[in-house]
C-alpha cells in the first residue's frame, strides 16, 4: 500500500519534472510574449471594442503580420550569432520586390526566371557583404552599411515608383490558403525551423557559434572562419530575398520604398535581441526571435486597434523595445557597453 | 677618403628614413581626404583652390564633424550611438514650432533644447549602465522615441519658419577677417568644441578612462574607474553635441521633416574613417574631424562630377567600404 503510493507519487514528481525540463526549454521571450498579448487583450477590451480576445481571426493577422519581418529575422539571428550584422536587408528586400516584379510583367510563365534572377542577386548582395568583412576587414556594420546605400542607389537611379506586376498565380504567396491555414504562416514556419535545423543540427551552426563566441578559438580549431560567416551572410540576404518575394505578391507590384518603410534593418536586429540573442554573438537562437518578432505584430495590432496616433506609435515601439530588452538584461552582472 | 663619403649618405637615408618613419605614423585619413580635395580643387579651381570657397566648404562640413566628436566618444568607450540623427531632427522640428516665428524666442529656444540634449543623453546612459541594455538598442529605441515624440509634437509637419538669429550659428559669416576673408560662425563653433574635447579626452582622467573602458570593462572597473559613470557623462556630451550639430544643420538646411535620416550612420562612418575601432578602446578627436570632412568632400566630389542623387548614394556606399578597408589594413599591417 504505502509503496505504491510512493512510487505514483514519485511518478508525478517526475512527469512534473518532465514539464518542467520542457518549459525550462521555452524561450523566456514567450513569456514575455504572452504577457504583451493579455495585457494588449485587456487594454483592448476596456479601450477599444476587444476584437483581440473576441475575434480568433485576429490572432492569426497577427501571424500574417509578422511573416516578412518574422523571415528577415531569422537571416539576420543567423549573422548576429556569427557576431557580424547585416544593415542591407531592407535595401535587399527593396531590390528584390522590383526587380521579381519587373521581369515577371504579369506573366506567369515569367515566374520562375523571375524566381531565380532575385535569389542569385540575393546571394550575390551576401557575397559582398561576407567578402568585404571577412577579406577586406572591414567592420560588419560599416560593410553593410556601405552595401546598403550601394544597393539604394542602383535602386533609386532606376526605378522611381510602382514596377511591373505579379501574375494572380503568384499571389498564392501572399494570400492563398491551405486549408484553414494561410502559405504565408506556413513559409515563416517552414524558414524558422530551417533555420533552427541549420543551427542545432548541422556542423555549420555548430561552427557558426564557434565563430560567433571566439573566432580567434575557432579558427585555431580547424574551422573555417572566413567560409563560414560568409555563408551566413548568404543565408541572411537569401531570407531577405525571400521576404522581398512575400511582400511583392501581397502588394502586386513592387515598390523601391517597401524595405525601408518596414525597418527591416533595424527592426530585425531590435527582434533578434529581444528574442535574448546577445548582439556580441555565440548565443542565441531562431525560436526565440519568432517569439521577439510575433511580440511586434501583437503590438502592431493593438495599436490598430487603439487608433493610436502614427507617432505616438513610434514612441510606444522605441521604449518597447528599450523595455523588453532590459527584461532581462537587467539580471545581468556584466557592464553592457 | 670612403669613410666620409659614406657617413653624409648615411645620414642622408638616415634622416630619410626618420622622414620616411614620421609620413608612417601619419594617420590614413589625412592621406585620403588630401587626395579627394586636391581632386575637387582640380576640377573646380574657383570654388576650392580660393579661401572663400574653402570656407564655405568647412560651414557644409561643420555640423557633420561636431556630431563626429560626439559619435567619436561613444564609439571609443566601446557604445554605440544611433539616436544623434533623430535628435538632430527633433532641433529643427521643435524649434520651427517654439520660435513662433520671433526672434526673440531664439536663445531661449536653443537653451532649451540643449536641455533635452541633457536629458537625452542622461537617458541614454542610464539605461545603459543600469538596465544593462546594450546600448545599440538603446539608443536604437531613443532614436524612435526621439523622432516621434518630436513628430508627434509638430503634428507631423514643420510649424513655421527658422528665424534668422537662430539660422546664424550655421548660415553666417564673420566678414572681413584678415588674410581668412570669411570665417563661418559654424567653423569657429567646431574649432571651440574640439579644443575642449581634444584637451578632455587627451589630457584629462575621464578621457583616458574612456579608451580604458572601450578597451577592457573589468579591468578598468578592477582598478577603480566609475565605469557607469563614465558612460553616462559620455552619452551626454553626444547627445549635447547633437543637438549644437542639429542648430547647425538647421542653419543652413532649413526646416525639413527628414533632415536628420541617416546622419548617425554618416557621424559613425566619419569616426571609423578616422580610425575608430566599433567595439572601443580608439579614438582621436581630429582623425574624427578629418573623417568627417572626408565624407563631405566625397559628397562634393560627386555633386561636382555631375551625379545624380542616387548614384551619389551608390558610390559613397563604395567609398565608405574602400576607405574602411583601407584604413583597417593599413593599420593592421602596422600591427
Amino acid at each position: 500500500m504505502t509503496t505504491a503510493t510512493a512510487t505514483s507519487h514519485n511518478e508525478l514528481s517526475k512527469a512534473l519534472g518532465y514539464i518542467g525540463v520542457w518549459i525550462k526549454k521555452i524561450p523566456p521571450v514567450y513569456f514575455f510574449l504572452i504577457l504583451v498579448f493579455l495585457a494588449g487583450g485587456i487594454l483592448d477590451q476596456v479601450l477599444a471594442d476587444g476584437q483581440i480576445f473576441k475575434n480568433p481571426l485576429i490572432m492569426q493577422n497577427i501571424v500574417v503580420r509578422s511573416v516578412a519581418l518574422g523571415i528577415v529575422a531569422v537571416g539576420q539571428s543567423l549573422v548576429i550569432i556569427g557576431a557580424s550584422i547585416d544593415l542591407s536587408v531592407a535595401y535587399t528586400i527593396s531590390i528584390t520586390a522590383v526587380m521579381s516584379s519587373y521581369i515577371m510583367q504579369g506573366d506567369p510563365a515569367k515566374v520562375p526566371t523571375a524566381i531565380i534572377a532575385v535569389f542569385i542577386i540575393g546571394a550575390a548582395i551576401g557575397i559582398v557583404n561576407g567578402v568585404a568583412i571577412t577579406k577586406l576587414k572591414v567592420n560588419p556594420f560599416i560593410a553593410t552599411l556601405g552595401t546598403s546605400l550601394i544597393i539604394k542607389g542602383i535602386i533609386n537611379a532606376t526605378f522611381s515608383n510602382y514596377t511591373g506586376s505579379v501574375p494572380k498565380s503568384f499571389e498564392y504567396f501572399g494570400y492563398g490558403t491551405i486549408g484553414p491555414i494561410p502559405v504565408s504562416i506556413i513559409i515563416l514556419f517552414l524558414t524558422v525551423t530551417v533555420g533552427w535545423v541549420l543551427l542545432a543540427r548541422t556542423k555549420f551552426g555548430a561552427h557558426l557559434y564557434g565563430v560567433g563566441g571566439n573566432a580567434e578559438v575557432a579558427r585555431l580549431s580547424g574551422v573555417r572562419t572566413d567560409r563560414v560567416l560568409i555563408g551566413a551572410h548568404i543565408i541572411c540576404s537569401m531570407t531577405a530575398v525571400l521576404a522581398g518575394l512575400f511582400l511583392v505578391s501581397q502588394m502586386r507590384s513592387g515598390a523601391p520604398w517597401v524595405g525601408p518603410n518596414g525597418v527591416y534593418d533595424l527592426n530585425s536586429i531590435a527582434t533578434t535581441v529581444i528574442g535574448g540573442t546577445a548582439l556580441s554573438g555565440g548565443k542565441g537562437g531562431v525560436w526565440s526571435t519568432l517569439g521577439g518578432v510575433l511580440i511586434f505584430g501583437v503590438l502592431e495590432t493593438l495599436f490598430n486597434q487603439l487608433g493610436v496616433n502614427p507617432y505616438l506609435k513610434t514612441v510606444f515601439q522605441g521604449a518597447i523595445i528599450v523595455m523588453a530588452v532590459a527584461s532581462y538584461t537587467i539580471r545581468s552582472k556584466k557592464e553592457a557597453a | 677618403m670612403t669613410t666620409t663619403t659614406v657617413s653624409p649618405t648615411n645620414q642622408f637615408s638616415k634622416a630619410l628614413g626618420k622622414i620616411w618613419t614620421w609620413i608612417k605614423r601619419v594617420p590614413p585619413v589625412y592621406p585620403v581626404f588630401l587626395v579627394i580635395f586636391i581632386t575637387l580643387g582640380i576640377i573646380n579651381p574657383t570654388k576650392y583652390q580660393s579661401i572663400t570657397g574653402i570656407m564655405a566648404f568647412l560651414r557644409t562640413a561643420s555640423p557633420l564633424a561636431v556630431l563626429a566628436i560626439g559619435e567619436m566618444l561613444v564609439l571609443a568607450s566601446g557604445g554605440f550611438d544611433l539616436s544623434i540623427g533623430s535628435i538632430v531632427t527633433l532641433v529643427v522640428l521643435v524649434s520651427s514650432k517654439l520660435l513662433a516665428n520671433d526672434p526673440a524666442n531664439a536663445y531661449p529656444a536653443i537653451l532649451i533644447m540643449l536641455g533635452i540634449g541633457v536629458i537625452i543623453g542622461l537617458l541614454n546612459g542610464l539605461i545603459v549602465s543600469y538596465l544593462k541594455v546594450p546600448s545599440f538598442i538603446t539608443t536604437l529605441g531613443m532614436m524612435l522615441l526621439v523622432k516621434g515624440s518630436a513628430l508627434y509634437y509638430v503634428g507631423g509637419a514643420p510649424q513655421g519658419y527658422l528665424t534668422d538669429n537662430w539660422r546664424a550659428f550655421g548660415r553666417n559669416y564673420f566678414e572681413n577677417v584678415p588674410v581668412l576673408g570669411r570665417v563661418p560662425y559654424a567653423l569657429i563653433i567646431l574649432i571651440v568644441l574640439s579644443i575642449i574635447t581634444y584637451i578632455v579626452f587627451n589630457r584629462t582622467n575621464y578621457g583616458k578612462q574612456i579608451l580604458m573602458i572601450g578597451d577592457n570593462v573589468r579591468a578598468s572597473q578592477l582598478s577603480g574607474v566609475k565605469v557607469r559613470l563614465v558612460r553616462i557623462i559620455t552619452f551626454v556630451i553626444c547627445a549635447v553635441f547633437a543637438i549644437i550639430g542639429g542648430v547647425m544643420t538647421g542653419g543652413y538646411g532649413g526646416v525639413n521633416v527628414t533632415i536628420g535620416e541617416g546622419y548617425e550612420m554618416q557621424a559613425i562612418a566619419a569616426g571609423v574613417v578616422g580610425g575608430v575601432i566599433l567595439g572601443g578602446g580608439k579614438g582621436s578627436v581630429p582623425n574624427a574631424i578629418f573623417g568627417a570632412f572626408t565624407l563631405q568632400a566625397i559628397v562634393n566630389l560627386l555633386n561636382l562630377l555631375g551625379l545624380p542623387k542616387p548614384y551619389t548614394d551608390a558610390v559613397q556606399g563604395l567609398i565608405i567600404i574602400g576607405a574602411v578597408a583601407y584604413v583597417g589594413l593599413t593599420s593592421q599591417r602596422k600591427k
